[in-house]
This record gives structure tokens, C-alpha cells and sequence, in this order.
């Protein structure tokens, strides 16, 4: 991931200059006053790619939530076993296809016969969830200490600079792998899913915030000295208006962009875990596990590969995506 | 057969299943046939008898393994296949005949002359050697180096990895500390073990076993040259006491081991071992696709580990009649099962249990241990098929016919005082894909008839101290306990004492899952220690077994097999019952080659 832009977005008390074309349409008078907001959203549509990608991102989002009714009316329940799809000798499905049917929208399962499209579905849950709230936690852990190094500067900011240091030469994948087996299989009451569901969301969105901080790190270290600073410190606000009134505003594009594009990079992670086996236990499917899964049955069956991966490859291509276009929208200047 | 874990600290145990991730081997079981009579290479033929029947001896046996051996030396090792390859250097006083199906369980005389003498109170054996037995350095083979042997098992801090019985049978109080911190000037301080004169040796038991001959067939009762022993590093170049000998420097660990013909080898002297092959590699490698691609291509022989192809190899063989006749699916030994815990409520009622053993899919089980041909035979009792007073149709919960019971399971939970089901947690080791696989069929059958289960993993490595404690288990509430055993010996005690004799649960390491604590259990393996004829003691087992699937103490799943390849070139091919692999020692190659 690429750091991001060091110089400053379009500042707020700027108008954009003027298209040449825009300018002739004289019916259009509103333009001077157009808002930060309005012009990031004109240019977001114009680009088909990053709409594209939006539109598979709600998409996802909606199949996710609506994955127990969904899978209630096409699917079968993602602990169903149908052994009568499977071949018992080499535990394949027996349809070809990967057993994919009528009944069953995307294949079984070998050894078991469970509903691939259930299992997807569900794992779009678990994925997803992960991928959001993760992010979240990156984001505000990454908002609050890089706007801290950044405004603070000084000792405050060495000791959060070297922490960041460290925590992006951690090695997380292992760090997690390490913690998963130590820590208790259900916590604060939660059901082995959603404590999971927890613990990942807490490593990977603990390991991700440095990215987002530093950012908005040096994003504050130049807003803080503009002008629009300097007057508004001047007229007498306190550090508190400075930060919450002046800056954070100014740093709501970058840190929506690398939100957004932190989140693909989450999914993988996931992923990455439940293909190792510390992901979400059994029998709640996950995407990465599925692959692991598929790892000694490609031969024989290649769809229950194809699937899962290429559920993984759409979700992270289209989150790229739509966070590609989000930040050319929101910050053209860096390219 | 058992695996390099920690063994019980009391006699007559076997050991649970090892490294490997894919089944353990399987076959059809109807084969009564005395072995020797078939020929042709076919589908299973080497279960049933000899392929390819050969005297012509030269040529390389190519063996390859996807992992490498425990130890080579054989008071270290605990792996099935290396107790088989140890068959090629180590002979003992007794060892398995060269035969074909159940004959191959038997003992046979091998450096001794003849059956011991056995007192009249079965309490002492008396074993003559024969004359003229040498080591592969020319040195002879005296009732001294047996001894010396022996005693080596006892040096658990030096000799660690092997089986103990040995101590456990014949320490009686000495507390001997094994030959490296023996006070005696010969190193031969054990007591319950005389040696009158260099041909005799005498054992004293300080009660009758008739499993004692089974101990002393293990490769660690082989005998050691007292000379050449360099401690735990005994391992790097063992002394051969059989047809081959390591090649100087022929052990790379890790990367193979190669023997030679051991030149002080008597062939008259040797009832069991043909000796075919003037040179044996064993070439090791991780990548067992790789091994399967090269047992087709008829560049490796034979997969020593016997654990079956991967799923990929598994496909292209069935599918192919040529190769399929150059396979076979014998049963392993291994049994899997899940125990049911007693100090686990409401399992304490044994309706709960027998509910658990009706609601769960054999099936679906079965395919999650890989199927009929790579997973094995569906489990119906707790007495695994190769050994004497199993019964296959002995089938008390009816779970043959492949599907799950709920009717019987809602009545059982009914009768247990718990109609809407109850709350349970099912443990499988997370190193075994497949154990957690079959853990989740159990889970989504046992969800059908109203009884919630969740799966809790664990790292396989601390079996011991997880579902081996008893009072962890409780503590943890783990009621339904996923494992896998096979027997050291192959006899009722060797595979079911430690899984259901009271005297056997220890605070650490125990099998004894389920925590059966029947007096008329124990008094039964009693009954058989003293039981000299092998179809009394067999019948003593039988009912043992009755009596632990009575009780619902345990869930048999599969009777595990494997799907093994062999080359045709190789002659002399045949299953061995007590290993449940094919017999290496027997093996020879047809071209010279």
C-alpha cells in the first residue's frame, strides 16, 4: 500500500478552479458554491470502475446480511450434512460440476455434501464483518495517535512514531497465530463465532493502524502550520476547536480513502488466518477456510477451489476498486 | 501399532495413532484363507496371499517414506514402520512368522532354539539360543547381549522414544537405572534377568502374562553388543543382528538409510526372513505427491509408511485397472473412535451415551475420515478386526446399515430423563484435519435429535495433559473425546486394557477415556493374563468387548484402512496382520534390478 499524499487536499476554502467548460454554461451559476463533498461525488461518478466496484461492494453487503434468509430460500442449512451428493469412495461431489444443481447453487462440499452456497454466504458474514470492524478499529486507533504525533509533535510524537515502527515490523500473521491458541475458545459470553469474530477483528485492527496513522500524521504535521491554523490559534481557540473544528475535517478524504482501502487488505488477512486454521472455527464456514479445505481436493474438484477464491479475488478486487476512484475523486492530485 | 507418544506407565498398553494426516490402512475382512496360495497381482491379492511368489534374490529394493524414522535404534523407536524395518537387522527371541493373515500374528522361535520353558507357576521363561549366531562385525550373539538389550530399555533418561512394558514386567522393585548408571562391573545388574551361561537366558515375571512373549518381540528385547552401544546415539549406526546391515554412514537423517547384506548372516539359522534383495534403499522425502507420482511411474517401490495415497493419487488408482491391481486396502488396526466421558454429566447415565451412538452418521463420519477406501470401515465395536476375539458382526448399536438412528436416539434421551437433548462439547486435535472433520458430522448429527454440541481443538502434542487428564476433562467438561489407537501387540490386553481397565488412568496420559471403572472388566483381563491357550484368552476379550459396548462407553467410527501401492516388480508381496502393513523383510524385485 502506498503511503498516500504528503501535500494537503483541496482545501475547503478554495474553490476549485473552474473548468473551461463549465464556465461557458452560464446556466449553471452554482458552481463557486459547490462543496468539498459535491465535487468528490461529480467525479466519483464519472468514474465507471470505481462505481462498478461500489455497487458489488453494496451488493456483498446486502448478501451478507440477508445471508440466513437467503440461504433459507435457495440453500440448505450451512451444517446440513448430504452425504448422498458424494462419491464415498473419493469423497467428491457426484454431480459434475462440483455438485453443482438445482438445489445446490454452487456445489457441495466433498467429504461432507454441505451447501457451498450457504457456506459462501456465511462467509461473506464472517468476512465482511471482520474486514469493516477491523478497519474501524485501525481507523480510530489511527485517527486519534497520528492527530496526537502530528499536532503534538515533540516527545509525543517520537514515542507514537517509534510505535508505529514497531507495530509495522511486527510480524502479525504469527503474533496471531500465537494468540488464537492461547486465548480461551469463548469470551465475554459470546459464542465460539463471534469470539472469533472478536479476537481477529482485534489483531488485525491493533496490527493496522499505523498505516492510517502515519498518514494522518503528516497530513497534520502541513495543516498545522497553514494559514487557516495560524488565524484561527490567533483569534484565540483552543487546541481542542484546532483539532476537531480545523484539522479533522481537512483529514476526513485521506481517511476515508485508506479506510476504504485497508478493508481489501483485511479480507486477505482473514482469509490468510482461516486458511491456516485460526480462523473461525468449524462448523461456521469462512471463506479462507473453504480454500484450505479445497487445497487436497483440487484435482478432483476444482469448483470448490474456484468458488471461494474467486468470492475472495471480487470482494478485494472490488473494494480496490471503488477506493481507487474514491481517492482520485477526493484527492486528485495524488496520482 | 503404536507411535512415538507417551506411553502408559503401566504394563500392557498401546500407544495412539501418530504424525501422519491421511488414514491408516484397511482391507476386506473375510479372509479367513491360510495365506500363500494366490500369485497374481490383483485388486486386495496381497492381503489374501503372496504376490508374485519369488526365491530369486539380487537386485534394489527402492523403499521411499514421507517421513522420516523415530530412531533406528530399536529400543527408540515407535513407529510402525520402523518396527517393521527393524525386522531387516534387529531378530529377537521370538518374532512374528512370515505369513500371510492371522497366521502372521503368530510367534516364531527366531535367535532362540525353541518356545521357552515356561514354569509350572508361569512366573519364569527359559529361552536356549541357537549356536552359531553372529553380529554383523563377526562377533557372536550371546544370551549377554539379549540381557544387555533388555536393560537398555530401562535407561528411560538415555533410551527415551520406545515402548517401556519391559520395565514395567520386569523391574519388580529394583529400580534399576539402566546399564550407563549400572554399578555392577558387567553392566549387567538386572536381576529379574539371569544369564547362566552365554546360550541361556532366564526371565522371571512377578506375575503371569501371557502377553510377556508379545514384549519380547519388540525390537527393544533385541540384542545389543555392549561394545558398540554410544547411548542415545546407539541410533546413528545400529549393530545388525539380521540379514542386512547398515552401510557405513547409511543413515542421513532426514534423507535416507540405505543396508547392505550383513555377511554374518546365517540363512539356516533364520525361520522367518528370506533375504531377497543384495542392497535396500529407504529414500525420505516431505512431499508425498511426489512419492505417490513416483510409486505409479515404478520408480519408488513401495511407501514404507503404509498410510495410505493422498486423494489425488487415490482417484487415478481406482479409476485404472492396471494400477488398481497393483494395490491394496488393508485394514490397519487403527480403530477411531470418540469415548464418552462419564465424569461428564448428564453422560454419567449411559442412556445419554447410547443416545450420543444413535444420533451420530456413520457415514458421514466415515467420509470425513476419507471414505470406505481411504478412511475405513465403518466402526461397530471397540476390538479392532486383526486381532483374535473380534467379531465383524458383532454390530450392537446397529451401525452397519450406514444411517443415523434419531427414533432410538429421542428414546434413549428419553429414557436418560433429557427429551429436548442436552449440552455437550466434542474435543478433536487440531494437527488432524480429519478428526476435526468427523467431529463436525458428529456435531451436525448429534444437532438433530436436540443434543448441542460444540468442538473445542487442541494441539495434538498435548494430548497427554488435555483429554489425557481426567480431571481436566472434567474441569473442562469435555464429554465426547475424539481418538485413535491401535495395539503394540496384537492381542485383547495389548489393544483394550489401557482403554477400559480401571487400573489404567493414570492423572496424566490416560485413554482410558471414558473412565470405566467395572470390576468384572478388570477381573476379566485377569482371567486373560492367566490364560495360556490363545482361543480361551480370545473368547475372555470377546467378552470384554461385549461388556464395553454395553456400557455406551465409547462411539466406534471407522476401522481405519489405507489405500497403499506397490510396484510390480516387487515379488514376494503380502500384507503382515501385525502391522498392517506389508511384511518388508519378505520383499524382493523380479527384473535384478
Amino acid at each position: 500500500m502506498s503511503l498516500g499524499p504528503e501535500a494537503s487536499i483541496t482545501d475547503e476554502t478554495i474553490p476549485p478552479t473552474a473548468d473551461a467548460a463549465e464556465e461557458r454554461n452560464r446556466g449553471e451559476q452554482a458552481i463557486a458554491g459547490r462543496s468539498l463533498k459535491q465535487i468528490a461525488w461529480r467525479r466519483l461518478k464519472k468514474d465507471k470502475v470505481a462505481i462498478a466496484g461500489g455497487i458489488v461492494v453494496i451488493l456483498l453487503v446486502i448478501v451478507a446480511i440477508l445471508a440466513p434468509l437467503l440461504s433459507k430460500i435457495w440453500g440448505h442449512p450451512i451444517d446440513e450434512y448430504h452425504i448422498d451428493q458424494i462419491d464415498p469412495t473419493f469423497g467428491t461431489p457426484i454431480g459434475s460440476w462440483g455438485g453443482i444443481s438445482r438445489q445446490f447453487l454452487l456445489g457441495v462440499e466433498p467429504t461432507s455434501g454441505r451447501d457451498v452456497f450457504s457456506r459462501i454466504l456465511f462467509g461473506a458474514q464472517t468476512s465482511l464483518t471482520v474486514a469493516f470492524l477491523s478497519a474501524f478499529v485501525s481507523t480510530i486507533l489511527g485517527t486519534v495517535f497520528g492527530l496526537a504525533a502530528g499536532f503534538l509533535g515533540g516527545w509525543v510524537d517520537s514515542v507514537i512514531s517509534r510505535v508505529m515502527d514497531f507495530l509495522l515490523a511486527f510480524p502479525q500473521l504469527l503474533f496471531a497465530i500465537a494468540l488464537v491458541s492461547v486465548l480461551p475458545p469463548t469470551l465475554l459470553g459470546l459464542g465460539s463465532r463471534w469470539s472469533r469474530v472478536l479476537v481477529l477483528v482485534g489483531v488485525i485492527g491493533f496490527f493496522g493502524w499505523p498505516y492510517i496513522g502515519r498518514i494522518v500524521r503528516g497530513q497534520t504535521l502541513s495543516l498545522r502550520e497553514r494559514e487557516f491554523v495560524e488565524a484561527s490559534r490567533s483569534l484565540g481557540a483552543r487546541s481542542g476547536r484546532i483539532l476537531f473544528k480545523e484539522l479533522l475535517p481537512n483529514l476526513a478524504a485521506p481517511i476515508l480513502v485508506y479506510t476504504t482501502l485497508i478493508i481489501p487488505t483485511n479480507i486477505l488477512t482473514e482469509a490468510a488466518l482461516s486458511f491456516l486454521g485460526v480462523g473461525i472455527p468449524p462448523p461456521n464456514p469462512s471463506w479462507g477456510g473453504m480454500l484450505s479445505d479445497a487445497v487436497s481436493y483440487y484435482r478432483q474438484d476444482p469448483m470448490y477451489m474456484i468458488i471461494p477464491g474467486g468470492m475472495i479475488f471480487i470482494t478485494v478486487l472490488a473494494f480496490n476498486l471503488f477506493g481507487d476512484g474514491l481517492r482520485d475523486a477526493l484527492d486528485p492530485k495524488a496520482r | 501399532m503404536a507411535r512415538k507418544t507417551r506411553v502408559l506407565a503401566a504394563a500392557g498398553v498401546a500407544v495412539t495413532l501418530g504424525l501422519t494426516t491421511a488414514a491408516c490402512g484397511g482391507g476386506s475382512k473375510n479372509d479367513d484363507s491360510k495365506g500363500g496360495t494366490s500369485g497374481k497381482s490383483q485388486f486386495n491379492a496381497a492381503i489374501t496371499g503372496v504376490v508374485n511368489p519369488s526365491t530369486a534374490k539380487g537386485g534394489t529394493l527402492n523403499l521411499w517414506s514421507a517421513q522420516d524414522a523415530d530412531s533406528w535404534d530399536p529400543a527408540r523407536g515407535y513407529y510402525a514402520f520402523v518396527w517393521n524395518l527393524n525386522r531387516l537387522y534387529t531378530r529377537k527371541l521370538v518374532d512374528y512368522a512370515a505369513q500371510v493373515g492371522k497366521d502372521g500374528l503368530k510367534l516364531v522361535p527366531d535367535l532362540a532354539t525353541a518356545e521357552p520353558e515356561i514354569s509350572a507357576d508361569k512366573l519364569t521363561y527359559t529361552f536356549k539360543l541357537k549356536s552359531g549366531l553372529k553380529f554383523d562385525d563377526g562377533t557372536p550373539i550371546t544370551s549377554k547381549d539379549i540381557k544387555y538389550g533388555v536393560e537398555r530399555v530401562f535407561a528411560t533418561d538415555v533410551i527415551s522414544g520406545g515402548p517401556v512394558y519391559l520395565k514395567d514386567l520386569l523391574d519388580q522393585g529394583q529400580n534399576y537405572p539402566g546399564p550407563y548408571k549400572d554399578t555392577a562391573p558387567d553392566k549387567l545388574g538386572l536381576k529379574t534377568v539371569q544369564t547362566p551361561d552365554d546360550s541361556t537366558i532366564v526371565f522371571k515375571l512377578a506375575k503371569p502374562s501371557s502377553d510377556f512373549l508379545y514384549v519380547l518381540a519388540m525390537p527393544g528385547a533385541g540384542p545389543v553388543p555392549q561394545k558398540r552401544d554410544k547411548g542415545a546415539q546407539y541410533g546413528s549406526a545400529p549393530a545388525s543382528s539380521g540379514p542386512y546391515m547398515f552401510k557405513p554412514g547409511g543413515i542421513v537423517p532426514g534423507k535416507s538409510a540405505s543396508w547392505v547384506r550383513n555377511p554374518n548372516w546365517d540363512q539356516a539359522s533364520d525361520p522367518i526372513r528370506k533375504a531377497l534383495p543384495d542392497a535396500i534403499n529407504l529414500t525420505i522425502t516431505t512431499n508425498q505427491d511426489d512419492l505417490d507420482a513416483r510409486l505409479i511411474a515404478g520408480t519408488a517401490d513401495i511407501d514404507v509408511g503404509q498410510v495410505g495415497v493422498q486423494p489425488a493419487a487415490r482417484a487415478k488408482i481406482l479409476q485404472d485397472p492396471t494400477l488398481k491391481a497393483n494395490s491394496d486396502n488393508p485394514i490397519s488396526g487403527f480403530l477411531r473412535y470418540a469415548g464418552i466421558v462419564q465424569s461428564v454429566a448428564p453422560l454419567d447415565n449411559a442412556d445419554c451415551r447410547k443416545a450420543i451412538i444413535y444420533a451420530a452418521d456413520p457415514t458421514a463420519m466415515q467420509a470425513a475420515f476419507g471414505g470406505p477406501v481411504a478412511g475405513g470401515d465403518i466402526g461397530t465395536s471397540m476390538l479392532p478386526d486383526n486381532i483374535a476375539g473380534s467379531d465383524p458382526n458383532f454390530d450392537p448399536f446397529n451401525r452397519k446399515q450406514g444411517k443415523p438412528q434419531p427414533d432410538k436416539a429421542k428414546q434413549a434421551l428419553a429414557a436418560c430423563g433429557k427429551p429436548n437433548g442436552f449440552d455437550v462439547t466434542i474435543t478433536a486435535r487440531n494437527n488432524r484435519t480429519t478428526e476435526v472433520k468427523a467431529a463436525e458430522a458428529l456435531q451436525s448429527s448429534l444437532k438433530a435429535v436436540g443434543i448441542n454440541a460444540k468442538i473445542e481443538q487442541y494441539d495434538g502434542a498435548q494430548q497427554a495433559s488435555v483429554t489425557g487428564s481426567p480431571d481436566n476433562v472434567k474441569k473442562k467438561g469435555y464429554g465426547i473425546v475424539m481418538a485413535a489407537w491401535a495395539a503394540d501387540y496384537p492381542t485383547g490386553a495389548g489393544y483394550m486394557q489401557a482403554l477400559s481397565d480401571s487400573r489404567f488412568i493414570p492423572a496424566n496420559g490416560n485413554y482410558n477415556l471414558p473412565e470405566i471403572k467395572d470390576p468384572s472388566i478388570d477381573n476379566l483381563f485377569n482371567q486373560a493374563q492367566l490364560q495360556t491357550d490363545p482361543a480361551k484368552a480370545a473368547d475372555l476379550y470377546s467378552q470384554i468387548n461385549h461388556k464395553i459396548m454395553d456400557g455406551a462407553y465409547y462411539l466406534p467410527i471407522v476401522s481405519a484402512k489405507a489405500l497403499n501401492y506397490r510396484n510390480p516388480r516387487l515379488t514376494n508381496v503380502y500384507i503382515h496382520d501385525t502391522f498392517g502393513q506389508v511384511d518388508f523383510q519378505a520383499l524382493g524385485v523380479s527384473d535384478g534390478k
